[in-house]
């Protein structure tokens, strides 16, 4: 058994940023995670992060409020007003932060750091490292970690919560290098997993990017909130679904169907390329399913050629890399072929403003968490934010949570006993006699998901899918383990986060059926407008020990400060 | 549908029946014209042998977790399709010069040690402003090519002078050197300086240049050693005869 005060798992820009907040103020935290922290999904974002910095020469008028107005909008409403003006009032001083530490912003010529324009936004607000921001934000966490100390736990699969008492007391993890499961206690953990992206078969994120931190909270009786709400990028690479990011079309590039026409004029005239996520991406959607794609294939454009090498090769350079290497395509020479895919989470572990949730000591930041800020969709270059911003606050609230406690010794049994459930429940599943292949059985749950919860949603199409999900579920039970040695398990590891993304992948089915509306990426064809007289109001998805789904409850979305209106661009 | 053959490098150390290195051979089968080596590392995990241990993440050449020695040639597996290798077997082993863990996983602990011993952050000494610390944009083109880095491992596994001497710093490390001594914004020349100027740091680097054809993002950890050795020198010439007119 090893103790810290504080462990956060996982070692993204989210857990780094709450990590380095308490251990700034002398506290010792611990990061456990299952890559080198370096290599976290958070490095895989491009375009950048928002703050209303007014350095661009076209947004001298921005202002915090409008950063805030704008998300809220982005959001379809769904959003906590207090808490998108927490983040955009937070934004300013944590960029400029980023930059004391070493962050490697891009500059305008007057040596101040440069900004874009970004999808439903007032203004060009969006702060960019050309088109590696997050691996240069990510790099520069990781950089201060080491600065300050901060003990990293690598390679070490995070499996379960220790909870006594009703209060989170530690982890449970899986050693990678070494095999064998452990127990870490500690006064307070704060869950900073990511997304869950690999549910659907068509995604953005990382192979690692499977929600566990979200599952763990939701075993321990912890809601997700939202978690219908998921967001479909407009430009996924068409054959390996890699991002182009929506800085390729912030720097000017467009969208082109078969026809050869900007179409985004028919759906958001004012915005053009540059509307927010959920709409470009029904759009294109549209496109493709009514015909208009590229060849009968299945794709559309994105077209940057107009721009010029010298722009491409200054402010996507990796961009034009990715579409080489995985596309076979120079964006220089010829137009990108792309299409919508699974890219962000909305929904997640049901936090407030200060990374807490409904059990003492246990906190959540980041894209596993919902604070909510993001609403029924995100706006681009507020993930970055939400990670630094809500990392930074949960560090801090763990630090004032840390002061409110009289007995700080974890209860040793129940931490041993917690790490002896896991050894038993990894024997279980290796003795199981099931002949269910655990991959094939992955694969037709991603795609359930591609197919039966994407852009378009409508009753049948998601009742069929959820009687998918509910097999699925059953035959969960039936998987047992291919391999039991004790060093890098990589069969264990998918197998136990392949059982945690059904019980996701049916908060999504679940709460989306039960949404009878049309808001932001929740799209039904069969409810096709926004409800607020019924539907104005967060899901709230609490597991039940015994049956297949999930039981839902509903809570108020903050309101106050800005006026519901419809959602034009 | 084609069918490809991919020959492993397989070894787990702590198999008490088989802990020596061996060869196994594997058909992949995939469909369409795309297969990605990390991809076929799947498919080999997921239908021959669920025990096979490999690193990965972002599947994207981001993250620098799958950094392998493919068809004799250092490269992230996935950024690797296989008919650019135009080759009937795919031939995999793990990063060579490095302690094994299994399979294709290396021990990278000794390659993080030498990172975090360089200093690798921003050295500041005078207090900060209270917006950006200004540098102009061509300040900012001197860090373009060194803040690329993943730290993938390829270039400190193939360097010649680190199989050589452990206690060489390595190509990684010295890039991570350079990147924050040519930071307009870095304030720790004279903190840093004692770690790399000597036969442990810049100095072991014979320009061999085996980091600059491993570096899978086309980096040069050669030019910024060259640089650091430069500088150094043209310090002690400052020192000597003042600023050059």
């Amino acid at each position: 058994m090893i103790h810290h005060d504080v462990i956060v798992v996982g070692g993204g820009l989210s857990g780094l940023r709450a990590a380095i907040e308490a251990k700034k103020a002398g506290v010792d935290v611990a990061i456990l995670s299952q890559v080198h922290p370096g290599r976290s999904h958070s490095g895989q974002a491009q375009g950048g992060i928002n703050a209303a910095l007014g350095n661009h020469p076209d947004g001298r008028d921005d202002n915090r409020e409008k950063h805030a107005f704008d998300t809220v909008k982005g959001g379809d409403f769904l959003v906590d007003q207090d808490c998108a003006i927490q983040m955009a009032e937070d934004a300013p001083r944590v960029i400029y932060e980023m930059d004391h530490w070493g962050c490697p912003f891009s500059r305008f010529e007057d040596g101040t750091i440069a900004q874009r324009p970004f999808g439903g936004a007032g203004f060009p607000r969006c702060c960019y490292g050309a088109d590696k921001t997050g691996h240069y934000l990510l790099h520069t966490l990781v950089e201060q970690a080491y600065r300050l100390q901060v003990k990293m736990y690598v390679e070490q699969y995070v499996s379960s919560l220790i909870v006594h008492d009703g209060v989170c007391q530690g982890v449970v993890a899986y050693d990678m290098i070494h095999g064998g499961f452990e127990a870490f206690t500690a006064n307070a953990v704060v869950i900073a997993t990511g997304g869950a992206g690999r549910t659907y078969s068509n995604t953005t994120n990382s192979l690692i990017s499977t929600g566990c931190g979200m599952f763990m909270a939701y075993y321990a009786g912890v809601p997700l909130k939202d978690m219908e709400f998921v967001q479909f990028h407009p430009t996924g690479l068409y054959t390996t679904q890699i991002l182009m990011t929506e800085g390729a079309r912030g720097e000017g590039g467009y969208l082109v169907n078969g026809k050869g026409e900007r179409f985004m004029e028919r759906y958001a005239p004012k915005f053009m390329e540059l509307a927010p996520r959920d709409i470009t991406a029904r759009s294109i959607q549209i496109e493709i399913n009514e015909g208009r794609d590229i060849d009968g294939k299945g794709y559309v454009f994105l077209d940057l050629r107009h721009l010029g090498a010298e722009k491409i090769l200054e402010r996507l350079p990796g961009i034009r890399d990715l579409a080489i290497h995985f596309e076979g395509v120079d964006p220089i020479e010829e137009p990108i072929p792309v299409v919508p895919v699974q890219h962000y989470w909305m929904g997640g572990i049901d936090t407030d403003v200060d990374g807490a949730t409904i059990m003492p000591g246990l906190f959540a930041a980041g894209e596993c968490a919902c604070v909510s800020v993001h609403g029924a969709n995100r706006l681009g270059g507020n993930s970055l934010l939400e990670t630094i911003v809500f990392g930074r606050r949960a560090g801090a609230e763990v630090l004032r949570y840390l002061g409110t406690l009289t007995d700080k010794r974890p209860n040793a049994r129940t931490a041993f006993a917690a790490a002896q459930a896991m050894e038993q429940k990894v024997e279980e599943m290796a003795a199981r006699s099931g002949t269910e292949d655990v991959y094939a059985l992955r694969a037709t749950m991603t795609n359930a998901m591609k197919d039966h919860f994407f852009l378009f949603r409508d009753e049948p199409t998601m009742q069929a899918g959820i009687d998918k999900l509910l097999d699925i579920k059953e035959r969960v039970k039936n998987i047992s383990l291919r391999w039991t040695g004790s060093v890098f398990n990589i069969d264990m590891i998918r197998t136990m986060e392949f059982e945690g993304m059904v019980d996701l992948a049916l908060c999504v089915a679940l709460g989306a059926i039960e949404r009878k509306e049309s808001r932001g990426a929740h799209y039904r064809t069969d409810y096709n407008t926004r409800d607020d007289a019924n539907w104005l109001k967060h899901t709230l998805a609490y597991y039940q020990p015994g049956s297949a789904v999930p039981r839902l409850d509903s809570k108020p979305v903050t309101l106050g400060h800005f006026e519901l209106q419809e959602r034009k661009y | 549908m084609p069918d490809i053959k991919f020959r492993l490098k397989r070894q787990d150390p702590g198999d008490k029946k088989n802990p020596e290195a061996h060869w196994e051979e594997y058909t992949v089968h995939y469909e369409g014209e795309n297969l990605t080596v990390l991809e076929g590392l799947f498919y080999i995990q997921e239908n021959y042998d669920g025990g096979l241990s490999f690193r990965y993440c972002c599947r994207a050449s981001v993250c620098g977790s799958c950094a392998m020695y493919i068809n004799g040639a250092y490269r992230l597996a996935c950024q690797t399709n296989v008919k650019h290798l135009d080759a009937d077997l795919i031939t995999v082993a793990p990063m060579p010069h490095l302690p094994l863990v299994k399979d294709m996983v290396v021990n990278m602990d000794e390659f993080f040690a030498k990172y975090e011993y360089v200093m690798p952050w921003l050295v500041r000494h005078s207090s900060d402003p209270e917006k950006e610390i200004i540098q102009s944009p061509k300040e900012r083109r001197k860090i373009d090519m060194p803040v690329d880095c993943i730290l993938c491992g390829c270039c400190y596994s193939s360097c010649p002078s680190a199989w050589g001497e452990e206690n060489y710093l390595g190509p990684a490390a010295l890039l991570k050197t350079f990147r924050f001594e040519v930071d307009s914004r870095d304030e720790g020349w004279k903190d840093r300086k004692p770690l790399w100027q000597n036969e442990r740091g810049v100095y072991r680097c014979h320009t061999i240049m085996n980091c600059v054809e491993a570096c899978p993002k086309e980096l040069n950890p050669t030019e910024g050693i060259q640089w650091l050795k430069r500088e150094s020198v043209h310090a002690v010439r400052r020192k000597l005869f003042g600023k050059a007119k």
